[in-house]
């Protein structure tokens, strides 16, 4: 039997750029192949080939054998290639149904459209593949997950038999991954064949059944989960050896930096997102946030950083109350933030590099009076992408043209080149590849031991374990257990987060131990 | 990207900010073009003479037709506003006030306020303007400068109002904007039949300015104006590129959420950019005041403020675009004069050409169909021009 699709010899070139060359793959009926590659390696590109977006310079394409001539989306679709986008592309005003059947609508009377069938077969796809969800819900009102369910029912309910999965995990919690490799595997059971894209290891060897790894637009090497580990694999991808581990020696905590006392704070929506919150953090250590997203460390963060009002409490940085002061009164402390979302609130994207740069230290460091000092940016701008190793064809290259693992370079250059007392880091990896995961680890434990405090927010529980001399979980808006990084499981962190009480996860810890707020 | 291919950072060589200008500029150009072509062809279709054309003298007959309709339209179009010294003169006379009124919109669009209000603005600018030139007897040396002050103050304090209530309210300022503008036209007329009215009070004219708040002409009716508009549009570049001010002017402009994670006050910001855009409004009805009209009457102002939207759309929001784009505004409007008399053809066929060049540079992806352009990357174009609603 033919593989369900054969890509043979693709090449793309973009102007100045190969981004894919003569690369094959081979999906079996019923598999999960797995795509790996750092970004910017070709992933997405072959991938929008493969949708009909870009048309290959060379390469054929063959579907169950035939040769398939795909001119857009249309005809992916049409060909049983549907594609499921990191950035979902749902409208939350509608509900699941209408969702689904967008472009696609069922209709009665000529002009009437025909919720009741599409809702029917909807319902069919959630039974058959277990894809519980509610047809008439709004999608607003869905989390995440479930809106991600959606996307893979829209795509299956237009009957694809090849699923291109992009980046699925990146907006997921763990149960949320758990539950998306269970859908996976029963969908490949039912002979939906898959395409998944990351850059995710653990993920690659959880759930795929054949891995093709990309670097530079070249398929180097293809591989078995069976016979691969997170490093060979890694090695693959970068294409040297890469620490996983981060190399750090026992923390050397001095007095405290940052202290936090009964903080209570509200989200947009003016509920109480943060409630009662105390904890400290010394100079010289780490303590990491651990938390599944929206359990109140975005707004303990914005608090901290003056972006978001304190209800109540006091923040005491340095010595100074800080709550309530604005962001440059904070930033002016000693504070640096690596922001949770870069594009939103780390970058401006149009901007070139060397303006991201000063964005919080134009009016000082970098004028004489109101006016900018060009030359001292562009020196310093320079050195910076020497230095934190930012690849970029020029420090005029606006931000949003640099892959996210660069852009995040560009913030850690700014944030780390400023004598800090505190660093605030949100997700300082999110979507970013191993390579710069690496180096961004290796700079934040270098903060580490030449002084500064570091408060470290990730919802990947690898990374706050990796990073962290002391773990705070966060559930509902509390810190429900501030524990040291080496005396706590992954699985006791789980269910912390999950919100299972302290005193049945950390039952093993001596009595008294692991009390809230106090100090390990 | 991988670790063996080292690229070394480096500033932009000539060639490609050659080539980046070529870029910024190849749409813009060719929507004019586009929007000169169209317009023919309505000079064409409108033009009875053609049909007659084609009706006696058969396909030949016609197609001559065409060509005289739109030659003899074009043709006076273009003698007309750069035939003769004099005419040059007025076409840069014409493209004063829009110099000013553009850079007011960009200036606007690069802070990300959307200034719909500078018509008003600039008509208030100039009813104070008007009372100070015509009411205070002072040397020029202090009597210009005072009374072109006083109209930037009008349009700065008019405009900041709006950018006021947006900061604090979240008013949004295109709906301000347009609202105030109906408050300064009923207020205009009320005042030119009251205590702006020349005494006695037959018409709502305001008495004239003193010939010592005159921006003096020097070239037939070119007058000093034009001078300080080219000033103030270096000004406006220096201060927009060079200055902290400037910085976070386009940072809140394109992401009010990293300007507030700057340190960057950014209601404070969105204040001081309608501030400095209603000065640049005010200035464009003052030195239209001063060194044109010399009195205040109904009408005075023949949709500047309108206008300079597409000026600062058609100039990318840039102090240089803006200016060419205006230089290009003033030749139409001061060339549709000649038109009409010469060709018979209604003025009104600039304000379908400039409405034709507005689409094509909000909608670049029709330029790009027509001419088989490339579309770039998502970041073309030097980012957001404004933001949403709600925003």
């Amino acid at each position: 039997m033919p593989p369900v699709l054969e890509l043979r010899g693709i090449t793309k070139q973009f102007p100045g750029v190969l981004a894919n060359d003569n690369v094959n793959l081979t999906l079996e009926k019923g598999e999960v192949h797995a795509l790996l590659g750092e970004n910017g390696a070709g992933k997405t590109t072959l991938m929008n080939i493969l949708y009909g977006l870009y048309k290959p310079t060379k390469g054929e394409i063959y579907i169950n054998g035939k040769r398939a001539e795909i001119s857009g989306p249309t005809d992916a679709i049409r060909q049983g290639i549907g594609m499921v986008h990191q950035h979902f592309m749902l409208i939350p005003v509608l509900t699941v149904t209408e969702n689904v059947m967008l472009g696609e609508e069922s209709i009665h009377n000529g002009i009437f459209l025909d919720r009741k069938v599409a809702a029917k077969r909807i319902e069919e796809i959630s039974k058959k593949y277990r894809l519980e969800v509610d047809p008439h819900a709004y999608v607003r009102d869905l989390p995440v997950g479930i809106q991600q369910r959606v996307e893979i029912i829209k795509v299956l309910y237009r009957q694809a038999t090849i699923l291109i999965l992009d980046e699925p995990t990146a907006v997921l919690t763990p149960q949320e991954v758990d539950e998306l490799f269970n859908i996976m595997k029963l969908l490949t059971s039912q002979g939906v064949s898959i395409i998944f894209i990351t850059h995710k290891l653990k993920e690659i060897l959880a759930v795929s059944d054949r891995i093709s790894v990309i670097r530079r637009g070249q398929t180097v090497g293809t591989a078995k989960p069976t016979e691969s580990t997170e490093q060979s694999l890694a090695e693959l991808m970068v294409g040297r050896p890469v620490e996983l581990v981060v190399q750090k020696k026992k923390a050397q905590p001095t007095q405290p930096v940052l202290l936090v006392k009964n903080l209570v704070i509200k989200n947009d929506r003016d509920r109480i997102a943060v409630e009662d919150v105390s904890f400290e953090i010394s100079g010289g250590e780490v303590l990491g946030v651990a938390g599944v997203q929206g359990n109140g460390q975005t707004e303990l963060v914005e608090a901290i950083t003056g972006l978001r009002h304190a209800e109540s409490g006091s923040i005491k940085i340095d010595g100074q109350e800080s709550a309530n002061k604005t962001p440059r009164q904070i930033t002016e402390i000693g504070v640096s933030h690596v922001p949770e979302d870069r594009q939103r609130d780390g970058l401006v994207l149009s901007f070139p590099i060397k303006d991201n740069f000063i964005l919080n230290t134009y009016y000082n460091t970098f004028a004489n009076g109101i006016i900018i000092d060009e030359k001292k940016v562009n020196e310093t701008a320079i050195k910076w992408v020497e230095k934190f190793d930012v690849r970029t064809p020029s420090i005029e290259t606006p931000a949003g043209s640099l892959s996210g693992g660069n852009q995040q370079k560009v913030i850690v250059a700014r944030e780390f080149s400023r004598p800090l007392k505190l660093l605030i880091a949100s997700q300082p990896t999110r979507g970013v590849d191993v390579g710069s995961i690496e180096y961004i680890h290796a700079r934040i434990i270098q903060k580490r031991d030449e002084g500064a405090a570091i408060l470290v927010v990730s919802t990947e529980l690898d990374e706050v374990r990796a990073l962290s001399d002391r773990i705070a979980v966060m559930f509902d808006g509390k810190i429900v257990a501030i524990v040291p990084a080496d005396q706590v499981t992954k699985e006791q962190l789980g269910l912390l987060m999950a919100g299972v009480p302290k005193e049945e996860v950390l039952g093993v810890f001596p009595q008294g131990k692991t009390k809230k707020g106090e100090k390990l | 990207m991988t670790t063996d291919e080292k690229i070394t950072p480096s500033q932009n060589g000539l060639s490609s900010i050659i080539k980046q200008t070529f870029d910024l500029v190849l749409i813009p150009f060719l929507a004019v073009v586009t929007a000169l072509i169209i317009g023919g062809f309505i000079i064409v279709v409108t033009d009875a003479a053609v049909y007659t054309a084609f009706g006696e003298g058969g396909i030949g007959g016609g197609l001559a037709a065409i060509w005289t309709s739109v030659s003899v339209a074009y043709g006076s179009m273009f003698s007309g506003s750069l035939g003769s010294a004099r005419d040059i003169s007025e076409s840069l006379v014409a493209s004063t006030p829009y110099i000013f009124a553009g850079l007011a919109v960009a200036v606007g669009f690069r802070g990300g306020m959307f200034n719909i209000g500078v018509e008003g603005q600039l008509l208030l600018a100039v009813m104070a303007s008007v009372y100070v030139g015509s009411n205070f007897s002072l040397p020029w040396i202090i009597h210009l400068p005072l009374t072109i002050l006083a109209g930037m103050v009008a349009g700065a304090a008019w405009a900041a109002l709006a950018g006021y209530l947006k900061a604090k309210t979240g008013a949004h300022e295109v709906i301000n904007t347009i609202m105030m503008n109906y408050i300064v036209y009923l207020f205009s007329d009320w005042a030119l039949n009251g205590f702006l009215c020349r005494t006695p009070c037959s018409s709502p004219v305001s008495p004239p300015v003193l010939e010592s708040a005159f921006l003096p002409q020097f070239f037939y009716r070119l007058h000093f104006g034009f001078f300080l508009a080219l000033i103030v549009a270096f000004a406006v570049w220096w201060l927009l590129f060079k200055t902290t001010i400037g910085f976070e002017i386009r940072t809140v402009g394109t992401n009010p959420n990293a300007a507030r994670y700057g340190g960057i006050q950014t209601t404070k910001v969105m204040v001081l950019t309608m501030a400095i855009s209603g000065a640049l409004a005010g200035l464009a009805g003052a030195s239209e005041l001063l060194g044109v009209n010399r009195v205040l009457a109904a009408g005075f102002s023949s949709g500047y403020g309108f206008d300079a939207i597409a000026l600062a759309l058609l100039g990318r929001s840039h102090p240089l675009g803006v200016v060419l784009a205006a230089l290009l505004f003033g030749t139409l409007r001061s060339g549709a004069t000649r038109m009409q008399s010469l060709a018979n053809i209604p003025t009104d066929i600039i304000s379908i050409i400039q409405a034709l060049v507005i689409v094509f540079i909000a909608a670049p992806a029709i330029i790009r169909w027509i001419y088989r352009i490339k579309a770039k990357g998502a970041e073309e174009g030097g980012g957001v021009m404004v933001q949403g609603w709600g925003s």
